[in-house]
């Protein structure tokens, strides 16, 4: 008897994972070349499920500002926000953010899933309601968790039964906080926010939108569904992280509430970890700086998750609902996804591997995350090799047997059909995927 | 109000027309150990049921709940709680 004797199940599944091949929880390449390249064992691979939706881990203005500021405020701050790790390039970062938001306040965290942590187990407390989307990331249930209001999922992307659930608490006491994500991690899909927000004013509830996913991505300057979807007046709270489109870590918190800047003493993540070193504060300023004037990164990112999408809905996957730089492709069985997956490292391509419980209904999915960065002559090479494995291990039918697929397919998007509303709600243990989101 | 006895009878009707559980359920059976169900169909379940006597069961009363009596003592008191 040991006090991890309580693993033993999981243990079992993770070296049954581990014995096909590569682990995939533990990949460690060699050397990362750019951001839509690396050496994995000796081989070159393509990047394919690192979030890295812009590419700018290696854009040259961001690198020369993180050096610059390197060279100028040492490699850490040791410090917290509160005592000595708020630094000149801290405050403007947050200066940068409101303005790009056009809020009043922004507060900077050290990661994202630490700004959802500190906002969602401070703003609701005991005697308010948080309405969660059942597909909520981790972070977002691990908030609800930490904090002392009470936590009622509804179903996932269904201002219906957010509503019935808000007319469910009647004339209870106590705020609603309404919590729900521009793009969701594992299949790409957005929130229907013009219909939610509505809910959210019928009820007189707050609303919270993380972004993590659709910061820089979504929306005609960048600023994600809120902007895209016309909300901007409805969102109390907007939460998003440094490491996604903007290349590096971090997360943050935008809001336009008056007496916001209060959480800066009163949100225990914020307070009670060491600040973001400057360097990393120097390239995310500059990587927004570039989401705001460079468009172009949009434009490419979105050929390319079009050409992938297109791709391999030709040829026969069953793929999330929507085109988003999420492209997420359905298995048929954990086995034949990790053999699928397994066999991807070794034709050079490196994507996520999600199997459930962090998956919507149990799916296993391969999920992949396009980037501005990459090439379409990349892009049209993995559509090939995904197709030529696909077809080997009987995912999909081989090219001389299929059906003519030029009609729109009805009825086999994952999330619509196969999927019904409420029977996709993801799983808010520990999620197992290739690469933690 | 609806007595406890008459949900756990519902309760255990719904179940039974669940595809994955083969085995006759009880008053005492455990949701999560003893129906073969994973985690995420329990979850299904669960929203199936608030629908059905339309109330939201918060999730830190979930964490409490083991057995079909536990799910019905909660609905019944989420139930008590609102003026019908």
């Amino acid at each position: 008897m040991t006090i991890l004797d309580k693993f033993k199940a999981l243990q079992g599944a993770y070296e049954t994972v581990q014995s096909a091949g590569h682990d995939p929880f533990t990949v460690c390449f060699d050397e990362v070349l750019s951001p839509s390249e690396a050496v994995l064992k000796g081989k070159r691979v393509i990047l394919l499920g690192t979030n890295n939706y812009l590419g700018l881990t290696f854009d040259s203005s961001c690198v020369d500002k993180a050096v610059e500021a390197l060279m100028q405020a040492g490699t850490g701050t040791t410090g917290s926000r509160i005592a000595n790790g708020t630094y000149g390039n801290h405050a403007e970062l947050e200066r940068r953010l409101a303005a790009f938001y056009g809020t009043r306040a922004a507060m900077v965290f050290s990661t994202g899933y630490q700004a959802n942590l500190g906002i969602l187990s401070t703003i609701a407390g005991r005697g308010d309601h948080i309405l969660i989307d059942a597909d909520s990331h981790a972070s977002i249930y691990d908030g609800c968790r930490l904090g002392h209001a009470e936590v009622i999922r509804f179903r996932h992307n269904d201002p219906d039964d957010l509503a019935r659930r808000l007319s469910r608490l009647k004339d209870a006491p106590g705020n609603r906080l309404i919590v729900v994500e521009g793009i969701y991690s594992m299949l790409g899909d957005t929130a229907p926010l013009k219909e939610i927000a509505a809910v959210k004013r019928e009820w007189n509830a707050h609303l919270l939108v993380d972004e993590a996913h659709s910061l820089g991505v979504l929306g005609s300057n960048g600023r994600g569904l809120v902007e895209q979807a016309g909300v901007e007046a409805d969102v109390d709270f907007i939460v998003g992280t440094f490491s996604k489109s903007l290349g590096a870590v971090g997360g943050f918190c935008v809001s336009n509430l008056p007496d916001f800047d209060v959480l800066r003493i009163a949100c225990r993540p914020y307070m009670f970890t060491a600040s973001l070193p400057p360097s990393v504060i120097a390239s995310v300023t500059q990587a927004l700086a570039r989401v705001q004037e460079d468009p172009g990164l949009r434009a490419r990112l979105n050929i390319n998750a079009q050409r992938l999408y297109h791709g391999l809905e030709a040829e026969g996957f069953i793929l999330g609902p929507q085109v988003s730089p999420i492209v997420s492709i359905r298995m048929p069985s954990t086995e034949v996804a990790i053999a699928f997956w397994n066999a991807l490292l070794g034709a050079g391509i490196y994507l996520n591997l999600a199997l459930p419980p962090a998956t919507p209904d149990n799916a296993p999915l391969l999920r992949s995350s396009v980037s501005a960065a990459h090439s379409g002559t990349q892009i049209d090479t993995v559509i090939a090799t995904i197709t030529a494995i696909g077809s080997e291990l009987g995912v999909i039918a081989p090219r001389s047997h299929r059906p003519d697929m030029t009609e729109e397919r009805q009825g086999d998007l994952l999330g619509e059909v196969l999927w019904q509303p409420g029977q996709g709600q993801r799983h808010n243990h520990a999620p197992v995927t290739g690469n933690p989101l | 109000m609806t007595q406890n006895s008459d949900i756990v009878d519902v309760i255990i009707g719904m179940i039974g027309t669940l595809p994955q559980v083969t085995e006759v359920a009880t008053p005492d059976t455990n949701i999560a150990r003893d129906l073969g169900l994973d985690s995420l169909a329990v979850m299904n379940f669960v929203m199936q049921l608030e629908d059905r006597f339309d109330v939201s069961i918060p999730m830190d009363r979930l964490a409490g709940i083991q057995t079909i009596n536990d799910l019905a003592a909660a609905v019944a008191d989420l139930k008590g709680r609102s003026p019908e």
